[in-house]
C-alpha cells in the first residue's frame, strides 16, 4: 500500500498536469466584462500574453479586418450601383447592436441565418454582387466589421418563436456524440470545462468572440469554421459549412454565450 | 392411397426449405464477442503483451489526454478521468477490459471513448469501420493496466 502511495506521489509530482492555468479571479473587476453569472469568455481562458494582445487594438491583429471592412463598407459593388452605407450609412450607429443577435430567424429568407450568410443575402438580393467565398479575406472583413460595432453588447439570441425548432435540433446536435472519440460537443464544454486534456485547458465554448484571431491558424476565421475544426479534432466528418447542421450547432453555442459580451475581434491561441 | 405421395411431397418440400435456408444462413461465424455483452471476454488468444500496452497508453491509444499515470518520460498528463495509478489493484483484468472495450456499459453519460466498437456516429470517413484499437491492443493495454498494483 505505502508503495503504491509513493508511485502515486512521485507519479503527481513527476508527470501531473504540470502547467500552471492562467489567472482567473471571477472577483477581480479586470474580469467583470469577460463574466456573466457562472459563464466565462474564452478570454478567462487565455494566457495573459493573448489577452494583451486582443486588449490592445494596435496589437490586436484583427483589426487589419476591421480595417478592411470599413473600407469595403463604402464599396460600390454588383449591378445595382450601391455600396453597403448607400441603405445602411453609417455603420457605427446603424449596425450597433447586430452582431449580439445572429444567427437569427429571418423572415425574408424564410430561414435560420448566420451573420454571414446575412451579408451574402444582402449581397446577392440588394446589391446584385456576387456573394463571398467562405473564409476569404473579403468575407471575413466586412463580418468582423459588422460584429464589431456591437463590441461590448451583450449576446441576446432568440430561442423562441421561429427559431425554437432551430434551437432544439443545435442542442440535439450539441449532445450527440460523433467520431473515432465517440464524444459530443457537451462533454468538453458544459461537463468538464476547466480540467485538461494534456496541456490544453477546456473552455465552455463561448463564440462571444467570433469573427476571432487564433495564433493556431495564424489568421482571423468564423464560427463556422471553428466548429468544423472541433469536429475533426474528435476525428468526425464534419458537416458542410453553411449547413442547416452547422448553422444550428452555431445557433445553440452562441445562446449558451447570452449575456457574455461580443469580443470580435477576440485573440485566442 | 394418397398417403405415400404426400409424405414424399413433405419431403421434398422440407429438403427444398432446408436447403433454401442453409443458404441464407450467414457463411462466417457472428464476430468474437457478439455475444458478450458484459464485453469482459478476452478479444483474442493471443495473451496481452504489457510492454507493448504502455506504448498504447502513452500512444495510439491517447490515454495521457485525459488520465494521470506512471510514465513520468511523458509530460502533461490529462486530468478529465480518475489517476491510473494502481487501477491494477483496484479491478481485475475483466472489469478493466470492459472500461476499454466500452465503457458506456457502466456508465452511459462517460466522456470516454469506446476502444473496440465499430458501428461509431459520423467517424471521419478515413476511418469508417475501423476500431480505435485493435483487438490485440486493447489485450495489451488490459495486460498493462493490470501491471499497474
Amino acid at each position: 500500500m505505502r508503495k503504491i502511495m509513493m508511485a502515486a506521489g512521485l507519479a503527481a509530482l513527476v508527470a501531473g498536469p504540470a502547467q500552471a492555468d492562467p489567472p482567473f479571479d471571477p472577483k477581480d473587476p479586470k474580469m467583470a466584462p469577460y463574466v456573466a453569472g457562472d459563464k466565462r469568455s474564452g478570454y478567462t481562458f487565455a494566457e495573459p500574453e493573448t489577452r494583451a494582445m486582443q486588449d490592445d487594438d494596435f496589437t490586436n491583429p484583427g483589426f487589419l479586418w476591421v480595417e478592411d471592412g470599413k473600407k469595403m463598407w463604402t464599396k460600390v459593388e454588383g449591378k445595382a450601383g450601391k455600396a453597403c452605407k448607400d441603405c445602411h450609412g453609417d455603420a457605427e450607429k446603424s449596425m450597433k447592436g447586430v452582431g449580439t443577435v445572429y444567427p437569427r430567424f429571418d423572415p425574408h429568407a424564410n430561414m435560420l441565418l448566420t451573420l454571414e450568410q446575412k451579408i451574402n443575402q444582402c449581397r446577392t438580393e440588394r446589391m446584385g454582387a456576387e456573394p463571398l467565398k467562405f473564409d476569404s479575406k473579403p468575407y471575413n472583413a466586412i463580418a468582423t466589421y459588422v460584429k464589431h460595432q456591437s463590441r461590448g453588447m451583450p449576446i441576446a439570441v432568440q430561442t423562441d418563436g421561429p427559431a425554437a425548432p432551430y434551437f432544439d435540433m443545435g442542442r440535439r446536435l450539441y449532445y450527440e456524440r460523433r467520431g473515432m472519440s465517440d464524444i459530443a460537443c457537451k462533454h468538453c464544454h458544459e461537463d468538464l470545462w476547466g480540467m485538461h486534456m494534456r496541456s490544453e485547458l477546456l473552455s465552455q465554448g463561448m463564440p462571444n468572440g467570433f469573427p476571432q484571431y487564433r495564433l493556431k491558424w495564424q489568421t482571423l476565421g468564423s464560427a463556422q469554421k471553428r466548429i468544423r475544426g472541433c469536429f475533426e479534432e474528435v476525428r468526425a466528418e464534419p458537416y458542410a459549412v453553411d449547413s442547416l447542421e452547422n448553422t444550428v450547432i452555431e445557433l445553440y453555442a452562441t445562446w449558451r454565450a447570452n449575456g457574455l459580451r461580443v469580443e470580435s475581434p477576440a485573440v485566442r491561441k | 392411397m394418397l398417403k405415400p405421395i404426400s409424405w414424399g411431397a413433405v419431403t421434398v418440400a422440407l429438403a427444398m426449405t432446408w436447403a433454401a435456408q442453409s443458404q441464407a444462413l450467414p457463411k462466417k461465424p457472428p464476430e468474437r464477442g457478439y455475444y458478450d455483452v458484459s464485453r469482459m471476454a478476452p478479444l483474442t488468444d493471443q495473451k496481452g503483451d504489457p510492454a507493448n500496452g504502455r506504448k498504447i497508453a502513452a500512444g495510439k491509444g491517447l490515454c495521457l489526454s485525459c488520465h494521470v499515470m506512471p510514465i513520468p518520460e511523458e509530460a502533461d498528463h490529462g486530468d478529465v478521468g480518475p489517476d491510473l495509478a494502481g487501477v491494477g489493484s483496484r479491478l481485475q483484468p475483466p472489469e478493466l477490459r470492459m472500461r476499454v472495450v466500452d465503457p458506456k456499459v457502466l456508465n452511459p453519460d462517460t466522456p470516454m471513448p469506446s476502444f473496440f466498437k465499430k458501428d461509431l456516429n459520423r467517424v471521419t470517413p478515413s476511418l469508417k469501420g475501423q476500431t480505435f484499437l485493435t483487438a490485440q491492443e486493447v489485450e495489451d493495454l488490459v495486460a498493462y493496466l493490470s501491471t499497474l498494483k
